[in-house]
């Protein structure tokens, strides 16, 4: 059997779209093995959907960053540290405090409150379209005009952060998951960015306005659990996954569609087809690829293998979503596959609490955007294109020059 | 077919809702909440998918 040094990260895709050659090699040969991770430490590769899924949904498996041997594959010893000094959130939670976290938000979160979202959305999103339309000179970057504020608006208003200070949280947002950011870079960023929404929630707990965060610190007060430590990890977490996740898909969605021709012309045709294409696009793109770190707090036989207690347990969300067996042709984009069972919000109970959200977001901006400017092309060649291929976060571009 | 939702497994994340909005519905704290426990038919397949994309194991089928 081939022996693998390393997986490397941040993984390099072969071609924007495709699945890193080891990953593919791994899944064949060694679907579940330690390796070395980049930057330091080791940790299970869990290249497979069925045994991903499977450990996704394992309460024998934990979230928590602060154990020892929890995955951060391609993070410097500086990086490591300063994700472990993230404010506490659901997101590095474990079972019955996890829950609690969660339940206190998920009424947000339905798909009934987040249809009635949609007209503001679509009026988001027109009022972008409407500036690029009025743009006068082209190429004009997709991200700042697009991609970035609609989602970073919508989870602004929602939340009750002022958007007239996108600046200030897009930049130091960017900052935390950039590739090419300094230590020191990150480190400020995340302290002012902390410092920004600690004053945000006393401001709202004694100024209650009609946004989440203000309904939020009212249920803790009639709870008698008014904890602003956690009040803050909830905004930074809310705050931050919510705008960057989506700005990336929706970059990725419109490069991908705008490459294949033939099914972006379905949907033009049928907008009723979009939902299955941004199935389709969510799993064809895995932003997150690192979205199933875990750590073992048993010994766990799974797969063939005993994962031992302590150890650390990547669940390769691209690797599952490129996984043959549960998606013939995975490599190839297919909107009507009928791919719902994809990993890319993750599973189990940390699967992504925003994803109704984004789902009606990204329906919105592809419906709107080649409706609206049907003849949209990309300025420059696709390799040209500034994947985010250094980001050991997030998956996107950089900058995307459009024009049509 | 008959269904059973464990509201105490469910994490809201709204796939079930998604999958068959006249089946599965979310209460206002955003957990499931079962609008029949019987589907039939188109009904009855669409539950099927939504027990395969339920994060939480939280839908069970019960009977055939
Ligand atoms: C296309 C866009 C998005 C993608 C691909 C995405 C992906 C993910 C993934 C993979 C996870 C699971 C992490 C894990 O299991 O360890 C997650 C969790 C989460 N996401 Fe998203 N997300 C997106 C948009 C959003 C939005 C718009 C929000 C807005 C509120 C959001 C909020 C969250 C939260 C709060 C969690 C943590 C949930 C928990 O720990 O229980 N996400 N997301
Ligand atoms: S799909 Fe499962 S976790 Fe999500 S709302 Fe329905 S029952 Fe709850």
């Amino acid at each position: 059997m081939t022996e693998f040094s390393t997986v490397d990260y941040p993984a390099v895709r072969s071609c924007p779209f495709a699945e890193p050659v080891e990953h593919t090699r791994l899944r064949e040969q060694q679907p579940i093995t330690k390796v070395p991770l980049t930057g330091g430490g080791e940790a299970w590769w869990v290249a497979r959907h069925a045994e991903g899924r499977a450990i996704l949904a394992d309460a024998r498996f934990s979230k928590d960053r602060s154990r020892p041997n929890y995955p951060m594959p391609g993070f410097d010893e500086a990086m490591r540290k300063q994700f472990r000094m993230q404010p506490p959130s659901m997101n590095s939670m474990d079972g019955s405090a996890h829950a609690a976290e969660r339940r206190a938000v998920l009424g947000e979160f339905t798909v009934k409150r987040l249809t009635a979202l949609r007209p503001r959305i679509q009026k988001i999103v027109d009022e972008r379209i409407d500036a690029m339309l009025a743009a006068e000179t082209r190429p004009l970057d997709l991200v700042p005009t697009l991609s970035l504020p609609v989602p970073s608006l919508v989870i602004s208003e929602l939340l009750g952060v002022p958007y007239s200070d996108h600046e200030f949280f897009e930049s130091r947002t960017m900052t935390m998951v950039s590739g090419n950011s300094s230590a020191e870079g990150r480190s400020n960023a995340m302290k002012e960015l902390t410092g920004y929404l600690g004053e945000l929630v006393l401001e709202k707990a004694s100024e209650p306005c009609d946004d989440l965060l203000s309904r939020l610190i009212e249920r803790r007060r009639q709870e008698g659990d008014l904890d602003l430590q956690a009040l803050l990890g909830m905004a930074f977490l809310l705050l931050g996954a919510g705008h960057e996740t989506t700005a990336n898909m929706i970059s990725l969605g419109v490069i991908a569609l705008l490459e294949h021709p033939a099914q972006l012309a379905m949907i033009k045709a049928d907008p009723g087809r979009t939902p299955a294409a941004v199935e389709e696009l969510l799993r064809y793109c895995t932003i997150v690829d690192l979205g199933g770190t875990r750590v073992a707090t048993e010994d766990v036989a799974i797969g063939g293998v005993t994962i031992p207690a302590d150890d650390g347990v990547i669940v390769s969300l691209l690797s599952a979503n490129r996984d043959p067996e549960p998606f013939p042709n995975a490599d190839a984009l297919d909107i009507d596959r009928g791919g719902r069972h994809h990993l890319a919000f993750g599973f189990g109970p940390h699967q992504c609490l925003g994803q109704n959200l984004a789902r009606l977001e990204l329906q919105i901006v592809f419906d709107t955007l080649f409706r609206r400017i049907p003849a949209l092309r990309l300025a420059v060649p696709m390799n040209e294109i500034p994947f985010k291929s250094d980001a050991p976060i997030f998956y996107g571009a950089y900058s995307l020059p459009v024009t049509w | 077919m008959r269904l059973t939702a464990d509201t105490g497994l469910c994490v809201g994340a709204g796939q079930c809702v998604l999958t068959d909005p006249a089946v599965f519905d979310q209460d206002d704290d955003g957990i499931v909440a079962l609008l029949t426990d019987q589907p039939e038919g188109d009904a009855a397949n669409r539950a099927v998918t939504a027990v395969a994309v339920c994060p939480s194991q939280a839908i069970t089928i019960i009977e055939g």
